[in-house]
């Protein structure tokens, strides 16, 4: 044992001089994100080749397959790019917000229910802040490493037409963080995952489906085409596709407020989330 | 409540209240740790045990009284105070992702320490927690007493001042209890100070050099184990145990047998200084019992007392 434990007594007071100084909010919420880096060492190779291997399906046979078929009928139905380059954008977006989806449902349940991750954390110097910011970080990263990998089997398909294209990466990042804090705040007053099907099946697929992801909001029936504007992941489709594509530019205040719709999302959800954590930790 | 201890009391409560809306879960306590000592909290399910733990552990605000841990006042020093605790839960809360040795690592890191550091008291931990052999090896499979262990290591390695217990041998089997024992015993023989709470009352009389027994709520008699028992009960008890029907058509028949008679469900518990003498008695009364055992008191003699119920339902 070390020397504290040797000598009876020395565990006590006095020793409290010599502890070092409790880690600071940001290096806190950075023991939380490292804690979540050691455990996906592990899951790291199974997760990489996941990455790679979405997109390339989906870019098959969507954006190839169906769209060798969409190209044929209407040559100019998506402006000049064909629609595997339509597609991409809304399938990178759609993709960061099913990942975020998972990482703050699955690990906030292990955190605060199942094996009470949050609770050990808590016992230590460790914050509810650090808690919820430190699992937000983790997942900003997560969703970094699968865009990028997006991004890239997108580039080998030819998808990225302006080199602007790579800012379709954090468009993306913060389209899943916008809904990350949301759900994870929602998921940590349950008791059990079982409302995750339901979110998914009713709030998350619907998003997917009609958010300008495959096909033109502009599409659907004059009256419900404002609906659009309530998706937090239509802004987030609009923003990659106009970076991929190279549009943003042409209507700059347009896209600043998608960023600023996605943006206060990604602050009241995180707000929330940080507020259920310390509820659930601190009763 | 002063203790013999010349050192100020590393914690110090009075009228120390937790309340859960209109549940009453603590219920205006009064009690010190002194700085070395083993101090137990004694009671059943439900007594309020572990609000108790936790709001020492600055993880549960106290709805009314004082508290001081370390000289701080948890309400606004809490995540100073918990870098001077180790908290073994009463549930385990180990990463069953991890390795036994990547848990404490990472644990450490949790206390501002360096990865060197970590690692350094990692070993030294596995060591004094008998886990070496499964430092490598995933959480998920060790045993329940593996898994304590490794708990209690974790929560050594920010070197506390303060180890905080909560159950810490509810649900092993009785050689890991043991197991388990030993190495708290060696804890306090190093001179760390431990605060635990249990419902058994064999662990508060290996354990503690200082006790309250908690029943609903409140405290109900505080002093060491061999204190309280001298004060609450007989020096030995003679338990009866009578064929099925006997016992309750014995009305009268012990009278003055005894200091005191309790009656439970299944046996007669006789109290008294000599239990030998009472079961000679009994027999020279013309009762015979099916079995006769005369043991000495213990803690849950005590708390049987107090609380007219017995500690394990």
């Amino acid at each position: 044992m070390s020397a504290p434990f040797d000598e009876p007594g020395n565990a006590t007071r006095q020793s409290v001089l010599v502890r070092p100084v409790p880690p600071s909010a940001l290096a806190a919420a950075g023991r939380v994100f490292e804690h979540r880096a050691y455990q996906y060492r592990r899951a790291f190779r199974g997760s990489l080749v996941t990455s790679f291997v979405n997109p390339t399906l989906f870019l098959l046979a969507m954006g190839l397959g169906l769209g060798s078929y969409v190209n044929a009928r209407s040559p100019d139905a998506f402006h000049g790019v064909t629609y595997l380059q339509f597609l991409a954008p809304g399938l990178l977006a759609g993709a960061a917000m099913q990942v975020a989806i998972f990482e703050s449902t699955f690990p906030v349940m292990i955190g605060l229910v199942w094996r009470r991750l949050f609770h050990a954390m808590y016992a230590t110097p460790i914050g509810p802040r650090a808690v919820a910011v430190g699992t937000l970080a983790w997942i900003a990263f997560r969703l970094t490493l699968v865009t990028t990998v997006f991004m890239f089997v997108s580039t080998l398909f030819g998808a990225v037409v302006s080199p602007l294209g790579l800012l379709g990466i954090p468009a993306a990042v913060l389209t899943g963080l916008a809904f990350a804090g949301g759900m994870g705040a929602f998921m940590a007053t349950r008791r059990t995952p079982e409302a995750f099907n339901a979110i998914f099946r009713w709030v998350i697929t619907p998003l997917f489906l009609f958010s300008g992801t495959f096909f033109p909001v502009d599409s659907l029936p004059a009256a419900i085409q404002p609906i659009a504007w309530l998706s937090p992941l239509w802004h987030g489709v609009e923003l990659a596709r106009g970076a991929m594509l190279g549009t943003v530019l042409d209507d700059p205040p347009r896209a600043l407020v998608h960023v600023a719709v996605l943006v206060g999302l990604v602050g009241i959800g995180g707000s929330l989330f940080v507020r259920n954590v310390h509820r659930k930790l601190a009763a | 409540m002063p203790t013999d201890a010349p050192s100020p009391p590393l914690i110090r409560a009075r009228g120390l209240t937790k309340r859960f809306g209109s549940f009453t879960a603590v219920d205006a306590i009064d009690f010190d740790v002194a700085p070395g000592e083993a101090f137990g909290f004694l009671g059943p399910n439900g007594a309020g045990k572990t609000s108790t733990m936790r709001m020492i552990g600055c993880t549960s605000p106290a709805s009314g009284g004082t508290l001081t841990v370390l000289d701080m006042d948890p309400a606004t020093r809490g995540p100073e105070i918990r870098g001077h605790l180790g908290v073994v839960p009463q549930q385990d809360t180990l990463d069953e992702e991890l390795t036994v040795r990547e848990n404490l690592v990472i644990y450490g890191r949790y206390f501002g320490l360096s990865r060197a550091e970590c690692g350094r008291r990692a070993d030294e931990l596995l060591e004094f927690a008998q886990l070496t052999e499964r430092r490598d090896s995933r959480v998920e499979p060790l045993s329940g007493g593996m898994k304590r262990r490794l708990t209690i290591a974790r929560a050594l390695i920010n070197e506390p001042d303060v180890m905080l217990l909560d159950e810490p041998t509810t649900g092993l089997d009785p050689q890991a209890r043991h197991l388990l024992w030993d190495r708290l015993y060696r804890l306090k023989q190093r001179g760390v100070t431990l605060v635990l709470t249990t419902h058994y009352m064999d662990e508060a009389e290996q354990l503690c050099d200082r006790l309250v027994i908690m029943d609903k709520a409140r405290i109900v008699a505080e002093g060491s184990p061999r204190q309280l028992i001298e004060q609450y009960s007989t020096r030995e008890v003679a338990e009866l145990r009578f064929p099925v029907g006997v016992q309750e058509t014995l009305d009268g028949q012990l009278a003055g047998l005894a200091d005191r008679i309790e009656h439970l469900p299944d046996r007669l518990l006789l109290y008294a200084n000599d239990g030998e003498a009472v079961a000679v008695a009994v027999h020279d009364r013309g009762l015979r019992p099916e079995t006769v055992l005369v043991r000495r008191s213990t803690l849950e003699d005590v708390f049987l007392r107090l609380t007219g119920r017995t500690l394990v339902e």
